[in-house]
């Protein structure tokens, strides 16, 4: 059994109140921070505990952390990110509305760190009963003087909102996640400036991930060094891990970073192997957004060795063999998977989410669905397929935020590795129509 | 103060310049060999605040980042939006991939565009023609139906087609930045978005008319001169009057002595040099109300570039002097 430590309690009863919470050991990290260290020491541990976003993109939580623009007299901010909408992600929405008090801790103590006397937790429309959840938490917490004026009797105050979304994929990128958290269109914002130097109302403000904010917790109680143990190299520390698709025990995992992919797919502590004993065709490991890749690249690299469940290992050999851990969202094709009709739902979801600000995307977008869906109706044509590689190659790197890229790369992973299935629905599309899509 | 190489010409400028506006100046200086080194723009307007880094036309490669920190920069770049760092070197048409990858943004941009210009008010002075000529390719490669929008009247003198809108914000930074109220903005999103002044609200305001100048495409016309005549069968002719609203200095455009359409002066990128009011616009349509100066040289590289109406014009402008100077000897 690996070690748990986000959420080694989902199974306690009660544990999302917090009378529960606290009898298991919650709220140790707010006490040990606020009483007994500086912020700067809050922040030193998160550095040395080599912790990564754990929203996709695994920036050094530490590292953005000491790039937070401190000017005086300015208020600074911490928002978290809990607008998880990449298709194949859940793992916030289950550490939320199983363990809240972990996620308002980790606030607070990471308000602690940053300065921040306001935070707020920026939640996706869809999640409104998760965010009645967290709404009671936070009652609790100030009730229990854990919020608001002078913390445990310190002479730190805070204050922790949530703030519901409408429901749009591009609110989880976090300058347009500011837009619509300052009430605006949730458009990305142009950067530079970032939003450790420019961010919510023009105030410096750290955005963490869910997850990334709940992990503080257990680095202040153990330290950070102690954190660093786990896990292989730069991959510290433990991982939610939201699976789903073709296996046995779809659900919400959490790993130590460094496990085999083929252990994580096939034990029994885990996914519990392919659904029906079928053979495994493909991976998306980190969400809809990731490259999609084939059995043989998912469980070995292409010099042969095992892949592990680290950012490192998923993203050997690039985008040419490789994939990257993401979000966590780790999706399981069997054989009976089509490949195509799933690119064209992902295709489709892009670009139902395009914000419409940039070209590229824009136009994008919707001109890669349109060929897929006439791939699939079986009207493609030979020449699709390179014409759908161009149009992903010319958006990619060239918007304002990543959705472009995000979009484009399922599609260039998908004809890199599944060319012929393409081919197979553009040359005999009757003899493939009846085959079956997974989400 | 900065210096940064662009396309191998070395310029030095003030802080916070971008590499768009550096381009320029090299440009402006009269250099680059003959080649255009500053980028296209779509949406960046420099009269307007936080226009630019929509339509990514002006990408361009930063090969190196900085005298400090050398590392290039890992994405292709808005140039209208990025900020010149000291010993920056940046690529913009010695860069074949980039001319690649602008090469897609132009195609992006057109897929949609119902390329309408036969009937189109703006063509001839269409900077998404000047865009796709220099840029685009001969033929298409989407066969999918283009999305079309109906008309809107935007009060008596504006009419919104939509449908040949490329989305590059200067009309919404128009109104937000110049007129009082903010009518305008952008509905829906993605590729069904679209500007809209929410329920069709008549843009009421004195300087409203601007939005049409700066619309690169024909999606904000004059409705005082749709149809009229094609840009190029009328003469520009730099003019002027008393207003109180604004600098009453325009450009008008002449078919033999009727007005039939008055803009503001446009620079050699493009751009409005001054504001004008509607007054001035849209209901000074005799020749009696202006004051003419001479007539007004477009620095455009689209079908009125040729400026095959000026010699002609000054010539007649200096037959009439002469004219004068005869009759006053007389």
């Amino acid at each position: 059994m690996g070690r748990k430590l986000l959420i080694h309690n989902d199974k306690v009863p009660n544990i999302h109140t917090l009378e529960v919470y606290r009898q298991n050991g919650g709220y140790a990290s707010v006490e040990k921070a606020l009483k007994t260290m500086t912020p700067e020491a809050v922040v030193e541990e998160v550095k040395k505990s080599g912790l990564r976003g754990r929203g996709g993109a695994g920036f050094p939580t530490g590292m953005k952390w000491s790039f937070l623009a401190k000017p005086p007299g300015v208020e600074r901010y911490l928002v978290c990110n809990a607008d998880e909408s990449e298709p194949g992600t859940f793992k916030d929405r289950y550490l939320m509305e199983k363990i809240p008090h972990a996620l308002i801790e980790g606030m607070i103590t990471s308000s602690y760190a940053l300065g921040a006397k306001t935070s707020y937790i920026y939640i996706r429309g869809e999640y409104f009963y998760v965010a009645r959840i967290l709404e009671t938490a936070i009652e609790e917490a100030y009730a229990a003087g854990l919020l608001g004026k002078n913390i445990l009797g310190t002479d730190f105050s805070h204050d922790c909102y949530v703030q519901v979304g409408a429901g749009a994929y591009i609110c989880g990128e976090e300058t347009a996640l500011l837009e619509s958290l300052e009430g605006k269109r949730g458009n990305p914002r142009i950067k530079p400036p970032f939003p450790a130097i420019a961010g919510l109302y023009g105030c410096p403000t750290v955005v963490n991930n869910v997850e990334t904010i709940a992990a503080v917790c257990p680095i202040i109680n153990m330290g950070g060094d102690e954190y660093a143990k786990i896990g292989i190299g730069r991959s510290t520390g433990t991982k939610l891990i939201s699976a789903s698709g073709h296996i046995n025990k779809p659900g919400t995992y959490e790993i130590e970073l460094g496990i085999p992919v083929e252990e994580f797919i096939y034990s029994d502590e885990y996914c519990g192997g392919i659904i029906n004993g079928r053979k495994l065709k493909a991976v998306v490991a980190g969400g809809s957004s990731v490259p999609v890749l084939p059995a043989e690249l998912i469980l070995k690299t292409d010099k042969g060795e095992p892949r592990l469940m680290t950012y490192e290992s998923l993203s050997e050999g690039g985008f040419i063999s490789g994939t990257m851990l993401g979000s966590g969202g780790f999706i399981v094709y069997d054989e009976t998977t089509s490949i195509v009709k799933n690119l064209y739902t992902f295709a489709r979801f892009y670009h139902h989410e395009s914000c419409g600000q940039c070209s590229p995307c824009r136009e994008g977008t919707g001109w890669m669905e349109k060929i897929l869906h006439r791939i699939i109706e079986g009207h493609g044509k030979p020449s699709d397929i390179d014409l759908l590689w161009d149009i992903q190659r010319k958006i990619e790197g060239n918007t304002i935020c990543p959705l472009g890229d995000a979009a484009a790369w399922p599609v260039a992973s998908a004809i890199r590795h599944f060319r012929k299935e393409f081919e197979a629905y553009i040359n005999h599309p009757e003899k493939i129509k009846d085959a079956m899509p997974i989400i | 103060m900065p210096k940064v190489t662009i396309d191998g010409h070395t310029i030095e400028v003030p802080d916070g310049t971008t590499i768009l506006q550096a381009a320029r100046m090299i440009m402006d200086k009269g250099e680059g060999n003959g080649e255009n080194i500053a980028p296209p723009t779509m949406c960046y307007y420099s009269k307007l605040k936080t226009s630019g880094g929509y339509c990514r036309t002006c990408i361009v490669k930063v090969s190196k980042g900085s005298e400090k920190d050398p590392r290039p920069m890992p994405k292709p770049v808005a140039s209208c939006r990025t900020n010149v760092m000291d010993g920056m070197e940046v690529q913009n048409i010695t860069s074949p991939e980039l001319l690649e990858a602008r090469k897609g943004v132009v195609e992006f941009l057109l897929i949609n565009h119902p390329l309408d210009c036969p009937i189109c008010d703006q063509a001839g002075e269409c900077h998404l023609q000047d865009l796709g000529y220099e840029h685009g390719l001969a033929k298409t490669r989407y066969d999918f139906k283009r999305r079309t929008f109906n008309l809107i009247d935007i009060g008596p003198y504006i009419k919104l087609h939509m449908t040949r809108c490329i989305m590059c914000f200067r009309c919404i930074k128009v109104a937000d930045q110049i007129t009082n109220h903010r009518y305008q903005g952008m509905l829906f999103r993605g590729d069904a978005s679209e500007i809209s002044t929410y329920i069709e609200k008549a843009i009421d305001n004195d300087f409203s008319g601007n939005v049409i100048d700066v619309c690169p495409v024909g999606a904000l016309t004059d409705r005082t001169f749709r149809f009229k005549s094609r840009v190029w069968f009328t003469k520009p002719m730099d003019a002027h009057r008393n207003c109180t609203k604004c600098s009453g200095k325009v450009a008008l455009w002449l078919k033999d002595n009727e007005v039939l359409r008055v803009t503001s002066r446009k620079d050699k990128w493009g751009e409005a040099e001054e504001w004008i009011c509607n007054e001035c616009r849209f209901e000074k349509k005799d020749i009696k109300d202006w004051v003419i100066e001479g007539p007004r040289h477009i620095d455009r590289h689209s079908v009125i570039s040729a400026n095959h109406y000026e010699s002609l014009a000054q010539l007649k402008l200096d037959i009439g002097k002469q004219q004068k100077q005869l009759n006053g000897k007389s």
